[in-house]
C-alpha cells in the first residue's frame, strides 16, 4: 500500500517518568493519502500530538516507541537516525501551535524560509532567497519582497504562522503536519489560515495531518477523522460518517458539549469527571468511568476492540450499532 | 449601551470610558469610549478578538486599571476616583474569575486558605471554625468535596481549579462577578461543565455576570445581552438572538462567519467572509470607522465619520454608517 504518504500501525509510546511509565499512545493505526486531510482530535493528554511526533521520530528521549511507520513506502523505524532525519526534512513539513517555537528570533524570516531549501534541496543561497520571497507571497505576506528581511517580532501572530507555513512548504513536502496551528490565533485569523492551507493543498496535492481539539475546524477541513482518548483511537472514519452518525458515546458527547446558538440556551451536555491519569489507566475501556452509557462489567475490565460500523468507519466498543443496517 | 427599557436595577455602569496606556510606540488606546450597563441578575457578554479591549474593560470595573477618562459606577456609587483604601470595599462588591486558575491561585497555600482569603480581608466570618464551615459550603456550591480544602492547587485538575476560582469569587457575596475567559484554557468536556455550573449558580443565587470571552458561541450561550468589541470600542450590542440572526455590523457578520461549526455539510456549503489583514495597532487607530481598513463594504464616507452606536432595532445597536445594508451586501452571493 505504497500509495499512503504516511501509514502507522500498532504505534505505542510509553514515556518514562519519575512516577513510573506513562502510556501516552497505545496501539494506534492510521494513514493518510496524497491530497487528503486526516484530523486527529482529542482532549489534552489523549495522545494525538504524541502519536504524530513519535511517528516522525520527534518523540522525547524518554519515550519508548514501538510499531511500524511507513513514510512514502519506507519503513522509518528501521532506519538510522541520520537517514530518518533526512527523509523527514525532505518530505515532511511541520506547523506547530506557537510559531515562535519554529522561528529563530535573531534571524530574518527570509533566511529561515530559505535555510530549509538550501539544506534539503541543495539550492544556492540566491535561489533559496528568491524561492523564499515566492513562498512568503504565496502564503499571503503583503509586500513579501520587502518583508523578507524583517524579523519575526515585526510580524503579528497570524503573519508569523504564515511564515512558518512558508518554511514548511519550501521543500514541497508530501506531508504537512499541523499541530494545533490555529489554536493561539483569533477566529478571523484562523479562518484565513484554514483557507490558506486548504488552497495550498488543492494546488500542491499535499497530504495533511491536522491535530486539533476543535471539532468545528475538523468539520471544515478533514476527509477522515480519528477521535483519540487516553492514547487510543475510540472512533475513526470519513468525517461525514463520524460527525453524522457518531457511534461512540465519547464522540457523541464531545459533539454535544459545544453550545449551538441555533439550539437555544438549555444546559449543555457534559461528560462527568476528567480524562484519566496516563500513569494509572483503568484496565478496560479508559472512558468507562466517565461513560454515560456505562455498559457492563466487560467494559470495565476488558479492552473493547475497534470494530467496523459502516464503510471505513470504526468504533471501539463491545456493542456496535451497525449504522448502515439501521439506515436500510 | 444606553438607557434600559426595563427599570431593572443597574449594578455596574461604564460611561464613555477610556483607558490609555503609555508605550514606547505611543499611547495605546486599549479602551476608547465604552459605555455599558450591567443589570442585576443578568449576564452581559463581551466578545472580541485579541486587542479589542474586552479584558481591560472588565478590569476597569474592579478599578484594576485606572480610567483615563469617563466614569465607573458600581452599586450606585461613582468609584472612578476612589483611593486605594476605599477600593478594598469595591473589591468585595465586584469579584473576578480569571482565565488561568493555575496563575490566580497561590501554589503554596491550601485551597481552603485561598477561598477563605476574601472572608478574612472583608471580615465576613468570625473564627477558624466558622470560616472552615463557610469554605466547605462554598466548595459544595461549586461541586467539589469539602476535604479538597486541605489540598494544594497542583493536586487539582484544571476544571477543579477553575471551580475553586469561582468559589473564591462567591465568598464575598459580590454584586457582580467579572468572568474573564473563564473557560478558554479548559478541555472541551470541562468547558461545558463550567458553563453549566455558572448558570446554575446564577439561577440559585441571583448572581450578576460580565462574561468576557473570544468564543462567540460560548458568549451567545451564556448571555442575556451581549456586546461585540473591536479595537477599543463596542461596535454592536443586542440580545444573542439578534446578534446571531441579524448581525448589523460588518465585523460581527465576519466574526460569525469565521466561527467553524461541527457539521461537515454546513462547513462545505457556507461562504465565509474572510477579512484581510490584521487588527490595526491601538496606538494609531484608523480615522473615521475603526473597522474600515478591513471592512469588505468600506466606502469613502467611512474614513470621514466615526460612527456612533445607534439603534437598528429595539435593544439592538450598531456603530456602522451602513448598518444592516452592509451586512446584507456581504452575505448576498
Amino acid at each position: 500500500m505504497s500509495e499512503h504518504v504516511l501509514a502507522i500501525e500498532d504505534l505505542t509510546v510509553t514515556i518514562g517518568t519519575r512516577r513510573g511509565p506513562a502510556r501516552a499512545v497505545a496501539g494506534v493505526d492510521w494513514s493518510v493519502r496524497p491530497g487528503e486531510t486526516l484530523a486527529l482530535v482529542g482532549e489534552s493528554g489523549s495522545g494525538k500530538s504524541m502519536s504524530v511526533l513519535a511517528a516522525t521520530g520527534l518523540a522525547p528521549r524518554s519515550a519508548r516507541v514501538t510499531g511500524r511507520v511507513r513514510l512514502l513506502g519506507t519503513e522509518l523505524t528501521e532506519l538510522p537516525e541520520a537517514r530518518r532525519r533526512r527523509l523527514r526534512g525532505r518530505h515532511v513539513g511541520f506547523v506547530f501551535q506557537d510559531p515562535m517555537t519554529s522561528l529563530n528570533p535573531v534571524l530574518t524570516v527570509g533566511r529561515q524560509v530559505a535555510e530549509a531549501g538550501e539544506e534539503h534541496l541543495g539550492l544556492t543561497r540566491r535561489a533559496a532567497r528568491s524561492r523564499a520571497v515566492e513562498l512568503l507571497d504565496l502564503v499571503g505576506i503583503p509586500s513579501a519582497a520587502q518583508r523578507v528581511d524583517a524579523y519575526p517580532h515585526q510580524f503579528s501572530g497570524g503573519m508569523r504562522q504564515r511564515v512558518v507555513i512558508a518554511m514548511a512548504l519550501i521543500c514541497e513536502p508530501d506531508l504537512l503536519i499541523a499541530d494545533e496551528p490555529t489554536t493561539a490565533l483569533d477566529v478571523t485569523t484562523q479562518a484565513q489560515i484554514v483557507e490558506l492551507v486548504a488552497d495550498l493543498q488543492r494546488r500542491l496535492g499535499t497530504a495533511v495531518v491536522w491535530i486539533t481539539h476543535d471539532l468545528g475546524v475538523v468539520a471544515g477541513i478533514a476527509d477522515t477523522v480519528a477521535v483519540m482518548y487516553a492514547g487510543r483511537i475510540l472512533e475513526q472514519g470519513p468525517v461525514d460518517a463520524v460527525f453524522g452518525a457518531p457511534s461512540h458515546p465519547y464522540t457523541s458527547a464531545l459533539l454535544a458539549a459545544r453550545p449551538d446558538p441555533a439550539a437555544g440556551g438549555g444546559d449543555l451536555v457534559t461528560i462527568a469527571g476528567a480524562p484519566p491519569n496516563p500513569l494509572d489507566l483503568p484496565p478496560g475501556c479508559a472512558f468507562w468511568p466517565r461513560c454515560p452509557v456505562r455498559g457492563d462489567a466487560r467494559c470495565e475490565h476488558e479492552l473493547p476492540p475497534l470494530v467496523p460500523v459502516s464503510a471505513g468507519h470504526q468504533v471501539r466498543t463491545f456493542y456496535p450499532r451497525r449504522v448502515d443496517e439501521e439506515a436500510q | 449601551m444606553s438607557a434600559p427599557r426595563t427599570p431593572a436595577e443597574v449594578v455596574a455602569e461604564l460611561n464613555d470610558l477610556t483607558v490609555w496606556f503609555p508605550s514606547p510606540a505611543g499611547m495605546v488606546r486599549a479602551v476608547d469610549g465604552v459605555s455599558l450597563q450591567v443589570r442585576r441578575g443578568e449576564t452581559l457578554g463581551l466578545v472580541g478578538e485579541s486587542g479589542s479591549g474586552k479584558s481591560t474593560t472588565g478590569l476597569a470595573l474592579l478599578r484594576l486599571v485606572d480610567p483615563t477618562s469617563g466614569s465607573v459606577r458600581v452599586a450606585g456609587q461613582d468609584v472612578t476616583r476612589w483611593s486605594r483604601r476605599r477600593l478594598r470595599a469595591l473589591r468585595r462588591r465586584v469579584a473576578m474569575v480569571f482565565q488561568d486558575p493555575q496563575a490566580s491561585l497561590d501554589p503554596r497555600r491550601t485551597i481552603g486558605a485561598s477561598i477563605a482569603e476574601p472572608l478574612v480581608v472583608h471580615r465576613l466570618s468570625d473564627g477558624r471554625a466558622a470560616r472552615r464551615r463557610r469554605v466547605e459550603e462554598l466548595l459544595d456550591m461549586v461541586g467539589l468535596r469539602g476535604d479538597l480544602a486541605d489540598r494544594h492547587p497542583h493536586e487539582l485538575s484544571g476544571g477543579q481549579r477553575q471551580r475553586v476560582g469561582i468559589a473564591r469569587a462567591l465568598a464575598g457575596e459580590p454584586d457582580l462577578i467579572v468572568l474573564d475567559e473563564p473557560i478558554a484554557s479548559l478541555d472541551l468536556s470541562v468547558q461545558a461543565q463550567i458553563m453549566n455550573l455558572l448558570r446554575r449558580l446564577q439561577r440559585d443565587l441571583g448572581l450578576t455576570y460580565l462574561f468576557i470571552a473570544h468564543d462567540l458561541a460560548a458568549v451567545e450561550h451564556m448571555s442575556d445581552r451581549m456586546a461585540v468589541m473591536y479595537l477599543g470600542r463596542i461596535v454592536e450590542s443586542g440580545t444573542p438572538a439578534q446578534i446571531w440572526r441579524e448581525p448589523a455590523h460588518p465585523y460581527t457578520a465576519a466574526l460569525l462567519s469565521a466561527v467553524p461549526v461541527a457539521d461537515p455539510q454546513v462547513e462545505r456549503e457556507r461562504r465565509r467572509i474572510i477579512l484581510s489583514g490584521d487588527i490595526p495597532s491601538p496606538v494609531d487607530p484608523p480615522a473615521g470607522c475603526r473597522f474600515r481598513t478591513r471592512c469588505p463594504q468600506a466606502r469613502p464616507e467611512c474614513a470621514e465619520t466615526d460612527p456612533v452606536l445607534a439603534e437598528v432595532d429595539p435593544d439592538h445597536r450598531a456603530a456602522c454608517l451602513f448598518a444592516g445594508a452592509a451586512v446584507r451586501a456581504m452575505r448576498s452571493p
